[in-house]
């Protein structure tokens, strides 16, 4: 099986004249279904549907308070290596940027997740540049039984790996994925990826589900909002999340709307992507899939991520850092792109309980 | 009269036990509690957090109740036993409620699962109470391998349907001689106090309290909801008739002759 199937029924000219068809009773049709088709979602993710933000809103709060509560999972990145071999034009990682290139030791692996530990967080999410020289396996293995000690939930965010590879990984205690397609569209995401490994489209887009199929407990996949239309990557990116789902039902399956941020190189994105984009793409999501995650970064700016929490957000990253050792030694290292949502956890605890939800420092175990 | 609920050889004051997955805030959980007047609270295994005792529900479970851990997020008996014993680790009891889910689509128990869990923990002793989708030979075989309770759905979880699954569910409390408390799906007082009229030995409730605009108003409403359903269930509630049956009969002049 795999997604690639699904993503070329789709050709992208057929969504500028769906979008063309659409009248506001196809859009009031949609709100009043508690199911949603593919084409459904779509139907959200309009220009159309625009006007119904706040009716789409209202809906996806209670659908949220009905599946999640008032609750939102909180978690933090933590970077182990920034060597990468891959060219991506818009990310600070790549090869031919020059940074300081730094990979953690176990030790100082150790002395960050002590650091993180002492705010609380239970959940840890981990990453890596695409290097299998630098960071192979074996280092993410070794990286996770020190982080053991110290977190409850392991999620790797590193380059596709092998079902074997996500198996082994899987045993030792690593139980999320975060996989980024970067961009749905093909022509696109191979002009943003002129040389490297990463250059493999299908072999990226079949990582999830390798991973479902090796166990892990759950999975968040995403464009990176800013490479090509917005709508159509939304689509996909959602259209991926109810096929695995589809597929593997007791897989926990999120999607992370991230959106361009300024980075060592200086890319500028080719969309511009505006809040009020991210909040429909948001709501558009969770309509389509009431129980599934949605996770916000500290890419977003503080007051937009506040106001996110009642429009369906379900997890939000606190105290982030994007330098590899940047906790450790803030003046090192270069970040992957700048953070926007500089609060560290204890702020956003206070923060989430002011909005009357509660900060949920631990939601899983690897068992 | 004197009714009284045991589950697993202990008793139980109040037949509302209480959900704690989704409100916003763990402090509000003791006001819950007493406003209620529950007695058994279930919390999720997967959040009990032993190393940060201002953000572990376990914490804020007040003196007298009975804590009941869950099994939320196991997907097959295998995770299900081994989070059960996580829990009684960590100090949460021996208790537990069995949730082995693998449907992130709508959240409903897998039985089958269920029923191997529940065999290998009541043999170690736990106090077991599975939550199942309602179903007359899922529940005997419960009953056989040493379940305390069963908990059959009213509705999927969250939705605040109601009794969607009442004739199942009627069928169990005829049959079964465990308790069998309702779980899942119940939103309003009323669904609470109907469930306990047809002889629900309980009723969990979290979503319709969280979801209240006023939790400890509603949470007080259940709570009276769930003792008036249990008694109008004693009082053995009269006939229900097709027709009207006239207090004043209108044939009453009629005399034998």
């Amino acid at each position: 099986m795999s997604f690639y199937e699904e993503y070329k029924k789709f050709s992208s000219d057929g969504f500028l004249s769906f979008f063309n068809e659409l009248e506001d009773k196809d859009i009031r049709c949609v709100l009043s279904k508690s199911r949603l088709s593919n084409l459904d979602y779509l139907a959200l993710l309009s220009p159309r549907a625009e006007k119904y933000l706040e009716e789409m809103a209202q809906k996806a709060h209670r659908l949220t308070l009905q599946h999640f509560g008032r609750t939102i999972q909180l978690f933090t990145p933590l970077y182990l290596s920034n060597y990468c071999v891959n060219s991506c034009v818009y990310c600070g990682f790549q090869v031919h940027n020059k940074l300081v290139r730094k990979k953690l030791s176990p030790d100082e692996v150790n002395a960050e997740a002590q650091i993180i530990a002492g705010t609380g967080l239970k959940h840890i999410l981990i990453l890596t540049g695409e290097s299998r020289k630098h960071s192979p396996v074996t280092y993410i293995k070794d990286c996770t039984s020190v982080l053991k000690k110290y977190f409850t939930s392991i999620a790797i965010e590193v380059y596709p790996l092998s079902e074997q590879e996500y198996a082994d990984l899987v045993r030792i205690g690593v139980d999320s994925l975060t996989m980024y397609q970067e961009a749905y569209n093909e022509q696109v995401y191979l002009a943003m990826h002129p040389a490297g490994p990463k250059r493999d489209y299908q072999f990226r887009l079949d990582a999830p589900e390798r991973a479902c199929r090796a166990g892990i407990r759950s999975v968040n996949l995403g464009a990176l909002l800013g490479l090509h239309d917005w709508r159509t990557e939304a689509f996909f990116t959602g259209l991926h999340a109810d096929y695995l789902q589809n597929n593997y039902p007791d897989v926990e399956v999120s999607i992370s709307p991230p959106r361009m941020r300024p980075h060592l190189g200086g890319f500028t994105p080719p969309v511009a992507v505006s809040d009020k984009n991210l909040v429909q793409y948001i709501l558009a999501f969770r309509l389509f899939m009431p129980r599934g995650g949605i996770t916000v970064s500290t890419r977003e700016n503080p007051q937009l991520r506040e106001d996110l929490i009642k429009l369906g957000v379900t997890k939000m990253s606190a105290g982030s850092c994007t330098a590899v050792g940047g906790r450790t030694e803030p003046a090192e290292s270069t970040g992957q792109f700048d953070i926007s949502d500089e609060r560290d956890v204890a702020a956003m605890t206070g923060v989430i309980y002011s909005h009357g939800y509660q900060p949920v420092f631990k939601d899983w175990q690897t068992i | 009269m004197y009714d009284t609920l045991v589950i697993g050889g202990q008793e139980v004051a109040s037949r509302l036990f209480l959900g704690t997955g989704k409100f916003a805030s763990n402090s509000m959980i003791p006001e819950l509690v007493n406003v209620s007047g529950a007695r058994v609270v279930t919390v999720a295994i997967r959040r009990v957090d032993p190393d940060y005792p201002e953000e572990n529900v376990a914490n804020y479970i007040p003196a007298g109740c009975i804590q009941m851990p869950n099994t939320s997020g196991a997907r097959n008996a295998r995770e299900a036993v081994r989070i059960a014993k996580l829990g009684r680790a960590a100090g949460c009891g021996n208790w537990v409620k069995i949730e082995v889910i693998a449907d992130n689509r709508y959240l409903l128990p897998d039985n089958y699962e269920t029923i191997k869990a529940t065999e290998e923990l009541a043999a170690d002793g736990f106090v077991v109470l599975p939550y199942i989708s309602p179903d007359l030979m899922a529940a005997r075989k419960l009953e056989e391998v040493g379940a305390a309770a069963v908990m059959p759905l009213g509705a999927p979880i969250g939705t605040n349907r109601g009794l969607k699954t009442k004739e199942l569910i009627k069928i169990l409390i005829e049959e079964i001689s465990l308790p069998v408390i309702v779980d899942a799906g119940i939103g309003r007082p009323s669904q609470a106090a109907e469930a306990m009229e047809m002889g629900a030995a309980a009723v969990l409730v979290n979503t319709a309290i969280a979801t209240a605009k006023d939790p400890l108003a509603m949470a007080r409403a259940f709570g009276q909801a769930v003792e008036a359903g249990r008694t109008a269930f004693l009082a053995n509630p009269g006939e229900v008739f097709e027709y009207a049956r006239a207090s004043s009969p209108l044939t009453g002049f009629l005399r034998n002759e």
